[in-house]
């Protein structure tokens, strides 16, 4: 086992995949936290959609994919916050104008890939993901953007908290609601088109949403949540690049498994210490 | 069902436009079926909306993935295991408390374990059919409205034109149950139960949709309508028909641009068509809007 183990870490592809899950892990505890938080999951699961047209446009036009994933990933955040502004939250406004991205998006994904007829055997690959072709180039890029989102965190973190928990109070005591929530988008986008590389455009969700909402269950306060977050999340992608590596199964199947099992586990666990 | 065919290229460029519109037996196959589906899918999106169940709508079309995928890895008719899946999805979601911002997480973890076991599906089908076609779950994904027969669109149109009636049937109670569900409850309408009838009716009408817009973008055809819809009349029923005539137009407009410019496929000209309807509805609201402040701020000068 440990002679397996071993083996496994002298591949470079190997290491470049757990540099990047690492990183999309660290990414998607914290961020997940303020999604979990703030109720946006429906904008998170549309964010990463956008990773496919993304992907597939930055394959069409020969750009790098980070940077397809990028620009597309924030522009489709400013627009959710600019389409869906109301002056307090309306979630129905919300919600329709999410979905109408989300769904313009992945047309446009689909066009893409049918204007380019050599993507064909990428699409699996965009949508779910492969740990296999990850370069050090790329790894590098990711690590970028996980400091990048942190620092941004570290800015605007502790208004968005207030505002997420009170955005009626937040409102009154002058935090700019309108340009946090703006910015948070952003951030989010950012994130998202980080993490995308490795799990790809549909399972980025499994790492936003599922270590934060187990974390959730059992942490109240905001730091300690969000490293517990964290640390779920690492654990997930090692365990299931583990796996993935040792069986045929798909690495985002078993993210999404070993992620359910974690928010599983961490509910029964608040409700035993409920009662 | 191979890749090229999904692309809209089965109208191949030197078909006369506009004459041959109707010539041909899968664009009249497809524009049937799409108009029901259309209406019964606007219709649902408006109530989605206006339930704010438009994250639970998005789990239920990814379901409707995952159950395509799994009928093609278990050699299942398509549309029976599209239809037992969502179905299951709608019970589980009404029981989720869907709407309420602790039903978001819950969606959103369910939704992940959805995604997963569909990505588990595409594998088993891929590896079960070694023949290279890693593309089998892209129709699902992306539809093929092109490749709709005679009889999937008679069927289409019969399941839609019962959802319809379904949803006008309830539209009253759902209406009301809608905006004030503990009002609702009072004048003894049982909300519970109403929510996921309803939800049973979206499930059905996505696993039609699937054949249309694929998977993925049975949300842009429910929700977009409602969109525009809530953009230009906030009066129930005038936007409930505003959003099912939405949705045709945009469904018709999308697959004769797609049959006309054959590059395009026909779920993305769709979407395309819809989206600029959208954007236009946001413009005419933020216009008037602007329009009736300025006429307020004269009031208050004046």
């Amino acid at each position: 086992m440990i002679e397996a183990l071993t083996q496994l870490f002298s591949y470079q592809f190997m290491q470049n995949a757990f540099l990047a899950g690492s990183a999309a892990a660290v990414l998607g505890g914290v961020v997940g936290y303020f999604v979990v938080l703030r109720g946006e999951a429906f904008a998170g699961h549309s964010l990463s959609v956008v990773a496919f047209p993304g992907a597939a446009g930055a394959v069409l036009f020969g750009l790098p994919q980070l940077m397809g994933l990028a620009t597309l990933c924030t522009v489709s955040g400013l627009g959710i916050g600019f389409l869906g502004r109301t002056r307090l939250r309306d979630q129905r406004a919300e919600a329709a104008a999410i979905a109408t991205i989300q769904a313009f998006m992945l047309a446009l994904g689909f066009l893409f890939v049918s204007l380019y007829r050599g993507l064909l055997e990428g699409v699996n690959n965009i949508l779910f993901g492969t740990f296999l072709g990850i370069t050090r180039g790329q790894v590098w890029v990711l690590i970028a953007v996980t400091l990048v989102v942190l620092a941004l965190l570290t800015v605007i973190g502790r208004p968005l908290l207030y505002l997420s928990v009170d955005e009626a109070a937040a409102a009154a005591a002058r935090v700019p609601v309108r340009l946090l929530s703006l910015g948070f988008l952003v951030v989010l986008g950012l994130a998202i088109a980080g993490t995308a590389l490795i799990t790809g455009a549909l399972l980025v969700f499994a790492l936003l949403v599922m270590p934060a909402a187990a974390a959730n269950q059992l942490l109240t306060r905001p730091g300690q949540a969000m490293i517990l977050a964290t640390g779920l999340g690492l654990l997930t992608v090692w365990t299931s690049l583990i796996a993935s590596y040792f069986s045929d199964l798909p690495i985002g199947f078993l993210v999404t498994a070993v992620g359910l099992l974690f928010y599983v586990l961490a509910r029964l666990g608040g409700h035993l210490r409920l009662t | 069902m191979s890749w090229p065919d999904l692309a809209g290229t089965c109208a191949s460029p030197d078909m006369d436009f506009p004459s041959g519109l109707f010539a041909h037996e899968f664009m009249r196959n497809a524009l049937m079926a799409s108009t029901g589906i259309a209406l019964a899918a606007g219709l649902a999106g408006y109530f989605l909306v206006l339930r704010t169940q438009v994250f639970a709508a998005d789990a239920l079309s990814h379901v409707a993935f995952t159950g395509g995928v799994a009928a093609l890895a278990l050699g299942v008719n398509e549309l029976v295991g599209l239809v037992v899946t969502t179905m299951l999805a709608a019970l589980i979601l009404n029981s989720l408390a869907v709407g309420s911002r602790a039903g978001d997480i819950e969606i959103g973890v369910l939704f992940a374990l959805i995604l997963g076991l569909g990505v588990l599906f595409v594998s088993i089908y891929v590896s079960g059919h070694a023949t290279s076609n890693s593309t089998g779950g892209v129709g699902v994904l992306f539809g093929s409205v092109f490749g709709i027969s005679a009889t999937q669109a008679r069927i289409a149109i019969l399941v839609c034109a019962g959802a319809l009636v379904g949803l006008l049937g309830m539209a009253r109670p759902l209406l009301v149950a809608s905006v004030d569900a503990s009002a609702a409850a009072a004048q003894g309408v049982r909300v519970g139960l109403l929510g996921g009838v309803f939800l049973v009716i979206v499930a059905v009408v996505a696993s039609e949709a699937v054949q249309v817009t694929g998977a993925l973008l049975i949300l842009g055809l429910m929700a977009t309508p409602a969109a525009i819809a809530n953009n230009l009349t906030a009066r129930p029923y005038a936007g409930m028909a505003v959003s099912a005539v939405t949705a045709l137009l945009g469904t018709w407009g999308g697959l004769v641009l797609s049959y006309a410019v054959p590059t395009l496929p026909p779920s993305f000209a769709i979407m395309a068509v819809l989206f600029t309807l959208y954007l236009l509805a946001f413009a005419f609201r933020s216009l008037t809007a602007a329009h009736a402040w300025s006429r307020q701020g004269l009031r208050f000068e004046g």
